[in-house]
């Protein structure tokens, strides 16, 4: 196991390494001249060129990368354009909030969407399961704009149960996070159904029924371990989109998330607080994956790396 | 050997309801089983024969399957009409079964020392300790070396046979009165299937229990069994001893059977076949079931289902060859 995660950590090497690299390069594409745009309206031609010159623009794309990556190192990412601010204390007051908002929009996702797979799987084809099944495709297909909205507006406004924004409170969090987590409920709950159904069906169900085991103890003790592998996988890339539906979700509920931040940096056009904020997201992801492959394994210990 | 009966089917009917329509795949099996004895249940893939087997344990997967009549007598108790829980208590325990495919029966995430844990933790009343500690002997009984390590890895760790002899640990562990195999032996390869019907006949003699064995090998049951029961699309056939239904099969489906069998001693370019195909379970014939396939069929045989009779030889058959009707229509004819 312990050589199972080195190796697995050594993956994720080349991987980091091949983030840097397109956040790199997607920046040198974006259109503008960074210098200019630091420079403000009505710079002197000099003044620019000496803003070129001290960020290191006329060095080759090479150096400048390497640049970036040694700064980076240093923990380093650059000040913003707009405050003047570090990137880094920037992020790192952002990223505790999203990170706080995505896991307990992952922990509605898991545990919505398990309850109601493995309800309807006991049961297929009965009301409950079609219920439960039409409530899914529900919250697979509502959009999160919308589902945000309507949820502030029936729970905040009318009912006055939760707050209407902000992030301040327990109470702060419930709406936000089953916005963001309603969708990979649904999904986790299809998945949950179908990989039952699969597994209910294998000969180790029916050998635990010849053995005289309870119904209850061949559902979660049986049958559940095994459904899960294929679960954990749809949970580990939901956690990918759901890092994207933050963007959305914390400006309809006005959280200062790393989302937010980096919709505000793009409409002012601020890059080096883009390209921290992006470079942040893919290394929390690539993070949620090793977790992912490691609980993989934890589950399923026929899987090797080679 | 006793003649203590301890089970006893009686007329069981198991049918299945699909959109097709209903499927009598087993309809009005007979037999009994005694303490020690070894029962044969052969024929071909759908007969039938596996149908048999869950539907005393009730494992039929319902819907669609159903237990549509008869009895099960175990110790004197109909286990067709006990409630759930009751029977629950007896799977596993008082009757076990150990099941075709080693390679998929055990469950893949599991120990298998845990997994056979499981049963003695459900019927006996050990502690987690002890019943982990049983669990390794019931390896050591069935012949796995190491057993302490085997018991902590997981079923893909294990060879088919290794796996098998963990399915039949499972089985015994809690000391059953009757162990069901089906087709034990059938997904091994013939030297570990040698070993495997060996250790089964070892134990069951050790233990005195009753075997119903499931097989369409009839080599399997030449070997192993005292009374074979022949089936042939949901019915039995014909049911005898094991000498008797060698040495003088009656039934013409039991014949052809013996005679499809390559011989050692004969130098034979094709193997014998019975032609044709059983009939669709959702569209039986109302005479004999092997009526289309059958060299000797007449009118009769085609109109009217003929009972199990009993034969001078002490076997049961189901056929009109050799009743009385049989010669009464021949002078008609």
């Amino acid at each position: 196991m312990i050589w199972f995660i080195i190796k697995r950590l050594m993956q994720t090497v080349p991987v980091i390494i091949g983030v840097t690299i397109v956040v790199f390069v997607i920046m040198q594409l974006v259109p503008g001249d960074p210098a200019v745009l630091l420079a403000g309206e009505g710079a002197t031609k000099e003044t620019i060129e000496a803003l070129r010159e001290q960020l290191g623009l006329h060095q080759p794309l090479y150096v400048q990368y390497f640049d970036y990556v040694s700064n980076l190192l240093r923990g380093d990412m650059g000040f913003s354009l707009k405050n003047n601010q570090p990137v880094l204390q920037e992020i790192m007051t952002r990223l505790p909030i999203t990170l706080e908002l995505a896991i307990f929009s992952t922990l509605i996702t898991i545990v919505l969407g398990m309850l109601a797979g493995i309800i309807s799987a006991i049961r297929p084809y009965s009301i409950l399961d079609t219920v439960v099944m039409v409530v899914a495709l529900l919250g697979i297909s509502l959009p999160s704009f919308w589902f945000g909205l309507m949820l502030m507006y029936s729970f905040s406004v009318k009912l006055h149960i939760f707050p209407v924004a902000g992030w301040d409170s327990m109470l702060h969090v419930v709406l936000p996070a089953f916005t963001l987590g309603a969708g990979g409920a649904a999904i986790v709950a299809r998945m949950t159904r179908s990989s039952m159904l699969e597994v209910i069906r294998q000969d180790y169900i029916r050998t635990a029924r010849a053995k005289g085991v309870k119904e209850r103890v061949i559902i979660y003790k049986h049958a559940l371990r095994n459904a899960l592998i294929p679960v954990i996988t749809v949970v580990g890339l939901q956690f990918g989109a759901l890092l994207g539906g933050t963007v959305l979700v914390e400006s309809i509920f006005a959280i200062n998330g790393l989302g937010r931040m980096i919709v505000d940096a793009i409409r002012m056009r601020d890059l080096p607080v883009v390209q921290g904020g992006v470079l942040v997201a893919s290394l929390v992801f690539v993070v949620v994956n090793l977790i992912v492959d490691i609980l993989y394994r934890l589950f399923n210990k026929r899987i090797e790396l080679n | 050997m006793s003649k203590e009966v301890i089970l006893e089917v009686k007329n069981l009917q198991t049918h299945f309801t699909t959109k097709r329509g209903t499927s009598k795949a087993v309809d009005g099996i007979d037999f009994t089983l005694h303490k020690g004895e070894t029962l044969g249940i052969v024929g071909e893939s759908g007969c039938g024969k596996s149908i048999t087997s869950l539907s005393i344990l009730r494992l039929i997967p319902s819907p669609p399957g159903k237990i549509a009549g008869g009895e099960v007598l175990f110790k004197g108790r109909n286990l067709v009409e006990l409630p759930e829980s009751e029977m629950r208590k007896l799977r596993g325990n008082e009757i076990s079964m150990i099941f075709q495919e080693p390679m998929t029966s055990l469950n893949p995430v599991l120990p298998v020392g845990e997994q056979i844990a499981e049963a003695i933790r459900l019927h006996q009343k050990l502690n987690k300790k002890e019943a982990a500690k049983k669990a390794v002997e019931m390896l050591r009984l069935v012949g796995i070396p190491s057993p302490e390590k085997r018991a902590k890895q997981e079923p893909f760790q294990l060879s088919g046979g290794m796996r098998q002899r963990v399915m039949i640990a499972m089985a015994l562990s809690c000391n059953p009165e009757v162990l069901i195999a089906d087709e034990p032996t059938t997904a091994l390869d013939v030297t570990i299937q040698a070993q495997i019907l060996r250790l089964m006949k070892e134990l069951q003699e050790r233990l005195g229990m009753g075997v119903i064995l499931i097989t369409h090998d009839l080599g399997v049951v030449a070997e192993t069994c005292d009374k074979v029961a022949v089936m042939y699309a949901g019915n039995i056939v014909e049911h005898a001893t094991t000498e008797t239904l060698f040495e003088t099969p009656l039934h013409p489906y039991t014949q052809g059977l013996l005679a499809s069998l390559p011989k050692i001693d004969e130098d034979q370019e094709e193997l014998y076949t019975i032609e044709g195909n059983v009939p669709s379970a959702f569209n039986m014939p109302s005479g004999c079931r092997f009526a289309s396939r059958c060299p000797l069929a007449t009118n009769l045989c085609r109109e009217y289902k003929p009972e199990l009779i009993e034969h001078e030889s002490g076997s049961k058959v189901r056929c009109w060859v050799y009743s009385n009707k049989w010669q009464e229509q021949e002078v008609v004819v």
